[in-house]
């Protein structure tokens, strides 16, 4: 084997362990001392030791744990540095524990590192970390992603996003929050920012569904994967299930979202054989498991319409007018521009093109808006729709300048070149309502 | 963990309860720090006189400023603390809740540092 192969092959290892086990790495790190900011320095030392050794040595049998071992040497050497005295030898003291208990909970070969992610989601939504914070927090912690990734899901700048997560940190580390899944009694409460991150993480990696970028991909794994793992600690949380139905019913769209040719392909003209119809069968038990629980909430009201649209399905059409209902509960529960905007959408299938740009006219104010790139698509399909070619095309323009995945992108300009060819009839089909639906949930509202 | 309880509470609606009352609710605090004592999380505790007795002290350019009063009039005053032992955040916030500050006025909680920053 060449070392061009090997560095290959460990490469690919130490993607994939980062995928599989980040988190669940971060958690065991991290449960003793609570320093999550060192956690993650020593683990992105460990990764860069790897690629520089497993090419050399070849891949350990388990790398898991040789990643564990690496992050535990890196974190002894940060405390050592750091300082001299009790401090020092408290935080030793803590990591020799964790050492213990890694070595009791592994046999001969095989770690099994205890999954403690759910303990160390329900840190970072602690009441006593700022609201805003809670859901990026889970995403970089958890998942490792950065602070530019982020910042885009939650219609903020990475500077501001990087200062908040580094301050989070720094508090539960400092105020001692723990790593604790809550009593049975405050869990239901603590549990609605545990579910936005989750979902959060699920938009980020359903975003690039095209197959081209694994890391994304793998993020809406693992946040499914989350959402049934909260589903099995909490069976009777109606939002838990809705959350699950509602990343299934998306999930099962995967397949059509894009064309042979990996063009992207808008809801209203996926071809409904593609769905899986398995995962929307699995989607529909769940929402009808939750809804006797008589707790409705943003996780099954969204749910629902995925339901609404996949009636295509059968009936060949949408439900519009009930997903236009289902809008205005949304609404009225967030309050979020998002929603909003998508509100409109469903609105011009039945009112007319017309009515809906009135809406949108009024949702112009808030700032956030004018950098995010469904509001100014949806604005661009209205105005065609109702003959303003101009601005529509003028809207297109902004609407493909902030748009970053390029399948959408190409889109976008074909339905901008389409504007100057034909009549307006040609327009017919929707814009991205689905694309729209799921990105940025605005979980501060 | 050391956590310190700072109880801000209104000092004048105190001194307007009936003596009665003002047992009761001493009697409460009373209860509360044998609580905490029971539980070997106490260790230390006091409670403070009046913002009306407060005096604020300042050194700039070698002077120094003495003022007569607190640091800052608030609608609560901060009257007593407890310092305790706890074994995390929520440990120190159940204690916060138990304490008869946080039913008439509000408990802040704040983390001691265990080495003063270098």
């Amino acid at each position: 084997m060449t070392s061009g192969e090997g560095g290959e092959q460990a490469r690919s290892t130490a993607d994939a362990v980062a995928r599989r086990s980040y988190g669940k790495l971060v958690a065991f790190l991290a449960a003793r001392t609570r320093d999550v900011a060192s956690v993650e320095d020593a683990l992105a030392e460990a990764f860069a030791s790897a690629l520089v050794d497993w090419p050399r040595n070849g891949c350990p049998a388990n790398p898991e744990g040789w990643l564990l071992t690496a992050a535990r040497r890196k974190l002894i050497d940060f405390a050592r540095r750091r300082r001299t005295g009790d401090s020092a030898s408290g935080q030793l003291q803590l990591i020799a524990e964790e050492l213990e208990a890694a070595a009791a909970a592994s046999t001969a070969n095989e770690w099994r590192i205890p999954d403690q992610r759910l303990a160390l989601m329900f840190a970072c939504a602690h009441p006593a970390i700022e609201a805003g914070v809670r859901a990026p927090l889970i995403l970089q912690v958890l998942l490792g992603l950065d602070a530019v990734m982020i910042a885009s899901a939650f219609l903020t700048s990475p500077a501001a996003m990087s200062q908040r997560l580094v301050r989070a940190k720094d508090k539960i580390h400092q105020a001692g929050i723990p790593f604790r899944i809550p009593e049975r009694e405050e869990l239901p409460g603590r549990l609605g920012t545990v579910l936005d991150a989750i979902y959060a993480a699920f938009s980020e990696g359903w975003t690039d569904s095209g197959g081209t970028d694994i890391a994304r991909r793998d993020l809406a794994e693992e946040a499914l994967f989350l959402g049934q793992l909260v589903t099995q600690l909490l069976p009777d949380e109606p939002e838990a299930l809705g959350l699950l139905a509602l990343m299934l019913y998306v999930e099962a769209r995967r397949p059509a979202r894009r064309d042979a040719q990996g063009g992207y392909v808008p809801l209203a003209a996926q071809d409904v054989s593609l769905w899986n119809s398995e995962l929307i069968e699995t989607a529909e038990m769940l929402l009808l498991r939750a809804s006797p629980m008589n707790a409705i909430g943003r996780y099954q009201l969204e749910a629902a319409l995925q339901s609404a649209h996949v009636a295509r399905r059968r009936k060949g059409d949408a439900n519009w007018s009930s997903i236009v209902q289902l809008y205005d509960a949304l609404l009225a529960l967030s309050g979020s521009p998002v929603v909003a905007i998508n509100r409109a959408l469903a609105v011009a299938e039945v009112d007319g093109a017309r009515a809906a740009l009135d809406i949108l006219q009024s949702l112009a104010e808030d700032k956030r808006l004018t950098e995010y790139q469904p509001y100014w698509a949806a604005r661009a399909e209205l105005l065609a729709r109702n003959d303003a070619r101009d601005e529509a095309h003028q809207a297109y323009e902004v609407a493909i300048g902030l748009e970053r995945d390029p399948a959408v992108r190409r889109f976008l300009q074909q339905r901008q070149s389409a504007l100057a060819l034909a009549s307006s009839q040609v327009l017919t089909v929707t814009t991205d309502r689905e694309f729209q639906a799921v990105k940025a949930p605005c979980s501060d509202g | 963990m050391q956590y310190m309880l700072l109880l801000y509470v209104d000092q004048n609606s105190w001194a307007k309860m009936p003596p009665e009352e003002q047992q009761k609710g001493y009697g409460a605090y009373m209860s509360f720090l044998e609580a905490l004592k029971k539980a070997g999380a106490y260790q230390a505790s006091g409670r403070l006189q009046p913002t009306t007795t407060a005096t604020t002290v300042r050194v700039s350019n070698n002077k120094t400023q003495v003022l007569n009063g607190p640091y800052t009039e608030t609608k609560e005053q901060l009257g007593g603390y407890f310092l305790i032992e706890a074994a995390d955040l929520d440990a120190a916030i159940s204690w916060a809740a138990r304490c008869p500050a946080s039913s008439h006025g509000t408990v802040e909680v704040r983390p001691v540092w265990v080495n003063p920053a270098p």
